[in-house]
């Protein structure tokens, strides 16, 4: 639902939303991906917005909810990671990421209430353990590690469905990243806020990796490639 | 009541001067040189976690000389400073010049004001696109800010480390060869070899992404040795 408030004026005030994020687990770490569609209402507001980031070398996190506060917000927690890692010399933990990022979400809670929901989407690689981490949150905050996939946004439910039928934690990157993309592709079909492959504007959705090699972007060209096979495979 | 001892403000300035140069000089130098990729910070560190050097912000580096606690908090100050910058205005609004100037405005005032002056050094040293525009800086105890030309040394011995560098500098060397030549001129000074663990050493490289501080470890100093 797109926040609305009264202005007091009669009018209505309508805000970009970000809508399908999805991160799915394989062998060498997480893949995440986001559309690239933000609504106002039933209004297209920006058909390529960045929805997938690199949290610091290590970690990726994905936004939903109201556009302009998530990225804000997005903005704060990069700059928060990268300050602990030059004062302290070291990464925060994994675990001390997710953390950090939960109480910047509750922290926005007034705002959820006033209908400016944010709900990120973050993994990483746990360097100690040796292995990809995934973590959902709530508007309260809350703070939940993911064992195989997640999903969330206006698509996420739809996308969710879709990963559950193809998803193995043993699949390799191509297929991790196969998945990734045709589940955002499904997500489209079925929920008019969130923007397909765009094959014709090359508007492809963002895809990167987390692995023991540290936070990859998968390169448009690649997404390209995999976007269009997809929509060619599709019934 | 009796009346404090009158002291002339010169000699106040120049015991205070005297004081911290003296506290600068038990230290070991760092020297600074640009290379082929970049910039180059070297010392000798016996220790792999007290860090004399430090990534500042993307494309800015910090080193510092003399007593640890002072010089570290200035290095946190300056993060600080820069991350604050740059995220209220632009990550490219961040730059050496204006760390330099505040790192000098607080020396200056500390020299000054407070009963000890810091017994520090700095440097700031940036880098751009292309090798003119590299930019380092040196500060002074007493807040003295002056701009380094591709080589330079602070700490104790600096003249004859001076020389060393300038005898042994040219333009567009490697990191291999920037290397060889910064250990050696700091072991030119000392009495025994360094070895390659006891070294510090980062460089600002054009090469690396976004942030383009990189500690340099002890192997690739060995290799450069050999």
């Amino acid at each position: 639902m797109a926040p609305r408030w009264d202005t007091g004026a009669g009018s209505e005030l309508e805000i970009a939303e970000a809508t399908t994020i999805l991160a799915v687990k394989y062998r060498d770490g997480v893949a995440m991906a986001g559309d690239r569609r933000a609504t106002a209402g039933n209004v297209i507001a920006h058909r390529r917005v960045q929805k997938v980031f690199a949290a610091d070398g290590f970690s990726a996190v994905a936004i939903s909810g109201t556009a302009g506060m998530a990225i804000e917000l997005i903005k704060l927690f990069q700059t928060e990671l990268e300050h602990y890692e030059k004062i302290e010399g070291t990464r925060l933990s994994l675990e001390g990421k997710a953390n950090y990022l939960a109480r910047m979400v509750r922290n926005h809670l007034p705002l959820a209430f006033q209908g400016l929901a944010v709900v990120p989407l973050f993994c990483g690689y746990d360097e100690p353990a040796a292995e990809g981490r995934l973590y959902t949150f709530d508007v309260v905050g809350g703070r939940y590690e993911e064992q195989d996939y997640a999903a969330t946004g206006s698509g996420g439910a739809e996308a969710k469905s879709f990963i559950k039928t193809v998803h193995d934690l043993e699949m390799d990157e191509a297929a991790a990243l196969r998945v990734a993309i045709e589940a955002l592709i499904a997500a489209a079909e079925e929920d008019a806020a969130t923007g397909g492959p765009d094959l014709k504007r090359g508007i492809y959705p963002n895809v990167v990796t987390v692995t023991a090699a540290g936070f990859s972007e998968v390169a448009e060209e690649r997404i390209a490639e995999l976007a269009s096979e997809a929509l060619d495979g599709r019934p | 009541m009796s009346m404090p001892m009158y002291v002339p403000p010169e000699q106040l300035i120049k015991d205070r001067a005297e004081f911290a140069k003296k506290g600068i000089a038990r230290g070991r130098p760092i020297v600074v040189l640009e290379y082929r990729d970049g910039v180059l910070l070297l010392g000798e560190n016996p220790s792999g976690s007290l860090q004399k050097i430090g990534e500042i912000y993307d494309k800015v580096a910090f080193a510092g000389v003399g007593r640890f606690n002072e010089f570290e908090s200035l290095r946190v100050a300056g993060i600080r400073y820069a991350d604050l910058k740059g995220y209220s205005y632009g990550r490219l609004d961040v730059t050496a010049k204006g760390l330099a100037n505040a790192y000098a405005q607080t020396l200056g005032q500390v020299f000054t004001h407070e009963v000890k002056p810091y017994e520090i050094e700095l440097i700031v040293a940036e880098i751009g696109d292309e090798a003119d525009d590299t930019h380092i800086y040196r500060v002074q105890f007493d807040g003295t800010l002056r701009d380094v030309e591709q080589f330079g040394a602070i700490g104790g011995d600096e003249e004859p480390l001076h020389a060393t560098l300038e005898a042994g500098f040219a333009d567009d060397m490697d990191l291999a060869d920037a290397l060889r030549l910064a250990c050696g001129a700091i072991e030119s000074i000392g009495e025994e070899e360094v070895p390659s663990s006891g070294w510090e050493a980062a460089v600002l490289d054009r090469a690396n992404g976004r942030r383009k501080f990189r500690r340099v470890d002890s192997d690739t100093i060995a290799t450069a040795r050999q």
